[in-house]
């Protein structure tokens, strides 16, 4: 097993076993308790922990700041990073920065529009898209060279990741999409949350027909759903999430208060289903401000221990 | 061409009211084409700012006039008389045009009338869109003809986001997702090939980034 980078999660990828990771929102504040207490609820259960960086296009507390504090704490974080806030020169500097903390594992993302969040009147800078940060930080890592061509004393070495959404238009090209980022070097991949496990399941038959799998390590996202009213609020108005309607029916015909539990279950199914899709590596929990389930939902879906790696 | 808008009445009488005569001076071309800024929309809005200073009781002078651009000295000859007599002007006229003045006539205030929105075609008559930034480095041939710089609200090089839905950008059902639009003109162009290819980095030094732009001809 050769590994190149001191990631824990390439090195779990790499020796065959189904990884886990999770995802943690920093707080709005200049307090870290609520991240570093989130952290240490999941740790055992999950192989790494990304970091968002500014999700919704709101305020926070940065994303490497609290992935140093997971680091602290003797955890692996992924640090997520948008191009919708930074410069490559911000960019750039910032990976150095996660460097030199041990930080292994980097996400890299547009970010959604800041039309979505507090700064609804702010710039964006966009000055590369999330297919060049995938270019730029494996460039920075394997060249040992800046985007300028200078040359990087001692690298950054980051084990790269990057999003996908099946569910997102135009489908056709979502397989392409998918090929283009691991050309630009993306060596794992979290999806948007799974909640049309067909349309998933076709998305990665197209991806194991031009055995794209056996060049990326793909991690489809759970999201367990709290209530019927958040999978109406998902279906209606987050962009790009695919939430069939027959989702929505069950979590309607159980009691409200037993809705979190079906939304538990009907997560831990999804799992179960999707370990027997070919090409699948892991499983990338968000459940959103609701930290404290994911030990239940690893444990039900047949992932807990988690390895022990060096 | 450029597209402006007219900034609300309230804000145009707020900047104008202090003086004791002004010229409303309309732009005969660009935002002419999209009813803002031309010499009609010149008069009218001479009209209702006489109105205004009727009802609150001030004594301004307003004039009104006009030129086929503001952005060119040649056009200036016809109205030498009545902008050297103004004590203040408004000028319908995009960002160039109200600093053309404003360059012209160094002891004169100039205020804008519209706010200069964008680079952009006339789909009907009363509907315009954004087309182009100006961004120095086109890349139009590549990208199917369809500008992902002025039309992408993230302005993606390597679209579509996970965002696109049925053809619509995230940020509003009412805009199309450049990168949809992109993806259709590839395929009617029988180049879907083409959307592997990773778009490089671009050099935005040639656009705003880099500072203001000039160019001069060599021997002309």
């Amino acid at each position: 097993m050769e590994t190149k980078t001191n990631s824990k999660l390439e090195k779990i990828f790499k020796s065959g076993v189904m990884a886990v990771t999770s995802e943690c929102g920093p707080p709005r504040s200049s307090d870290p308790a609520h991240i570093i207490t989130k952290g240490n609820l999941i740790k055992n259960h999950v192989d790494a922990i990304n970091i968002t960086d500014n999700q919704t296009a709101v305020t926070r507390l940065c994303s490497l700041a609290a992935c140093i504090h997971l680091k602290l704490q003797g955890l692996e974080p992924v640090l997520q990073m948008v191009v919708r806030d930074r410069n490559r020169i911000a960019l750039q500097a910032d990976i150095l920065g996660a460097a030199s903390f041990g930080i292994n594992n980097m996400l890299c993302l547009s970010g959604d529009h800041q039309s979505f969040g507090d700064h609804p009147k702010a710039q964006n800078v966009f000055d590369l898209d999330s297919m060049q940060l995938i270019q730029t930080v494996r460039h920075m890592r394997d060249e040992g060279k800046f985007l300028s061509g200078e040359e990087i004393k001692v690298p950054p070495n980051l084990f790269v990741g990057a999003a996908a959404n099946p569910f997102a238009d135009p489908f056709k090209i979502r397989v392409p999409r998918l090929a283009k980022k691991i050309a630009a070097g993306a060596e794992f991949i979290q999806t948007q949350c799974v909640y049309n496990l067909d349309k998933f399941e076709l998305w990665m038959k197209g991806v194991v027909e031009r055995g794209l799998h056996e060049q990326v390590f793909i991690m489809p996202g759970i999201t367990p759903m709290r209530s019927v009213g958040m999978a109406k609020y998902m279906a209606r108005a987050v962009p790009g999430m695919d939430v069939p309607e027959e989702l929505i029916k069950r979590l309607s015909g159980v009691p409200k208060d037993k809705q979190a539990e079906e939304g538990i279950t009907i997560a831990v199914e999804s799992i179960q289903r999707l370990k027997e899709c070919k090409g699948v590596s892991g499983f990338h929990i968000m459940a959103i401000e609701w930290e404290d389930k994911v030990p239940e939902i690893v444990e039900r879906s047949g992932l807990y221990p988690r390895p022990v790696v060096d | 061409m450029i597209i402006g808008q007219q900034k609300p009445f309230d804000e145009i009488w707020e900047m104008v009211k202090g003086h004791k005569q002004l010229t409303v001076f309309g732009c005969n071309t660009c935002v002419a084409v999209c009813h803002q800024g031309g010499n009609k929309e010149a008069e009218i809005l001479a009209s209702l700012l006489r109105m205004r200073a009727t009802q609150e009781g001030i004594d301004i002078d307003i004039k009104n006039g006009g030129i086929e651009r503001q952005c060119e000295h040649p056009f200036f000859e016809s109205a030498k008389d009545l902008l050297g007599e103004s004590e203040a002007v408004l000028s319908m006229a995009c960002g160039i045009g109200v600093q053309f003045v404003a360059e012209k006539y160094m002891s004169t205030p100039v205020y804008p009338a519209l706010n200069t929105t964008f680079l952009g075609d006339v789909k009907t008559d009363w509907h315009f869109t954004e087309k182009c930034q100006a961004c120095g480095d086109c890349i139009l041939g590549i990208t199917g003809g369809v500008c992902p710089v002025s039309r992408c609200c993230k302005r993606l090089f390597n679209g579509p986001c996970g965002g696109s839905s049925k053809g619509k950008c995230e940020i509003s059902k009412e805009l199309d997702c450049a990168w949809q639009l992109v993806v259709d003109r590839l395929e009617a162009l029988g180049k879907m090939d083409d959307y592997e290819k990773i778009a490089p980095i671009k050099d935005w030094s040639k656009d705003r980034a880099g500072g203001p732009r000039s160019f001069k001809l060599e021997g002309f």
